[in-house]
């Protein structure tokens, strides 16, 4: 008699596995948009310099991340820079390290853009009562910016954990790579096994990003309307 | 870093294919996200009962799952249910599920930036609905909303990147078979990132090129 499909979630240590693969998914995410955002903060802040030079520099950077994919850059990582600097590193790196440039170029350009809306008065104002250059950011310009940035930062966020699905092309054991293995081994026991697995995974998804896009869409509407 | 160019130039046919694909692929799915989007945002605009808790529960489902996994969904998952679609046919399906929520949010965006002013003014000077929707309402929503659909555009076609990883014949999928077989990493990986330039560069200043030239229609310019 074959069981019903969706059974095959709760087979053994399924449930567990799967978890377990969602973690090393939530950690590259994570690490990357720690970082991510720390580096995007500092190359924001820099973007703002008045020098022709530096800002095309910082402009150039986020656009070789916007036209060009991230699986494709995933793939240029694992394959490319490995071969040619002889080293072995693994999916899980290579993913971390791709993550964390392109955060960090996203974030560098949401800040910029938070400062630069601030009014010109704000920067004089704070020159004027004598302020240090850390001063100013640190008692003026960050506080008001972090409001401006922060539902476009965590809107990065959710996109960055979308993203973190396409390790599983470059070889690392993530949920997806998990589902995998268990739609392979209950093949002959659970034909609809893939619709079962594939399914919880799209809700387990959803499950993490949908708060991340409310919380993003609520600090919108309170702080611009 | 020598490339072999010998190799370079034999497997430019396969990239052009390749390439080729991707287009047609990216065409369609932003062609049939834009309608699903349109219609979508007009649901919401003017809150079509029923149909508009079914669009709301659509866009976030679409938005927050990746598309890798809607993908696989819907190639593995459904042909088990006996649905079972060709894997064109479900790279098109999913980028038009996943383009439908973005360009649904971009429409939507420019609608809300019209004023009730302006809407007020437009039925005093004794336009009738369709009139105002021509002249009023469409040409100033549209300009506020084309970075935003722009922006969507150039995203889907890269998202078609992914629909490798479903068997389609596009440039990863050929770029991995290249790296695999012959070991030629570094000219498979110029390719590539030859292709996706060459593909989007253009588009995205034709775009940025665009914008400023349906910028006219906002008010106060």
């Amino acid at each position: 008699m074959q069981s019903l499909g969706i059974s095959v979630l709760f087979k053994g240590m399924n449930m567990q596995r799967l978890f377990d693969g969602l973690l090393v998914t939530a950690k590259i995410a994570f690490i990357s948009i720690v970082i991510g955002s720390f580096l995007g903060i500092v190359l924001g802040v820099i973007w703002t310099s008045k020098s022709k030079w530096i800002r095309s520099v910082c402009r150039i950077y986020l656009e070789v991340f916007r036209i060009i994919p991230i699986l494709v850059w995933l793939f240029i990582m694992y394959f490319g820079v490995t071969t040619a600097l002889n080293l072995h590193v693994s999916g899980e790196i290579t993913s971390i390290i791709v993550f964390t440039l392109w955060g960090a170029a996203e974030m560098g350009d949401i800040v910029r853009g938070a400062l630069e809306s601030l009014p010109k008065h704000q920067i004089e104002s704070g020159k004027a009562i004598g302020l240090s250059f850390w001063g100013l950011y640190r008692y003026i310009l960050i506080p008001q910016a972090i409001r401006r940035m922060l539902p476009g930062a965590i809107n990065l966020a959710t996109r960055m954990v979308k993203t973190t699905s396409l390790v599983v092309l470059i070889g690392v054991i993530d949920v997806i790579k998990v589902g995998q293995q268990i739609i392979e081994f209950s093949r002959l026991e659970v034909p609809t096994a893939s619709f079962w697995v594939y399914g919880f995974v799209f809700i387990l998804y959803f499950i993490i990003c949908y708060p991340l896009s409310m919380l993003a869409k609520r600090l919108e509407n309170k702080w611009n309307g | 870093m020598n490339l072999n160019w010998q190799f370079i130039m034999d497997s430019l046919p396969l990239y052009r294919e390749a390439g080729w694909t991707t287009l047609k692929l990216g065409f369609l799915g932003i062609l049939i996200s834009l309608i699903i989007g349109f219609v979508c945002s007009i649901v919401l605009y003017f809150k079509v009962k029923v149909l508009k808790s079914i669009v709301q529960v659509y866009i976030e489902l679409s938005r927050n799952t990746p598309l890798l996994i809607q993908l696989f969904f819907l190639y593995f998952g459904l042909t088990k249910l006996g649905i079972a679609l060709s894997e064109n046919a479900c790279a098109i399906i999913g980028l038009s599920f996943l383009g439908g929520s973005y360009m649904a949010e971009a429409y939507r965006s420019g609608l809300e930036a019209i004023s009730k002013t302006q809407i007020e003014s437009g039925l005093s000077i004794g336009l009738n609905k369709a009139q105002l929707v021509r002249y009023v309402i469409f040409p100033q929503a549209f300009s506020v909303s084309m970075p935003s659909l722009g922006a969507n555009c150039i995203f889907l076609l890269k998202e078609t990147s992914i629909v490798g990883a479903i068997s389609v014949v596009d440039l990863m999928n050929i770029t991995k078979d290249l790296i695999g077989m012959y070991y030629q990493t570094f000219e498979a990986l110029f390719m590539l990132v030859a292709v996706y330039v060459v593909i989007i560069l253009p588009l995205s200043l034709l775009l940025t090129w665009l914008e400023r030239k349906v910028r006219y229609a906002e008010f106060g310019n």
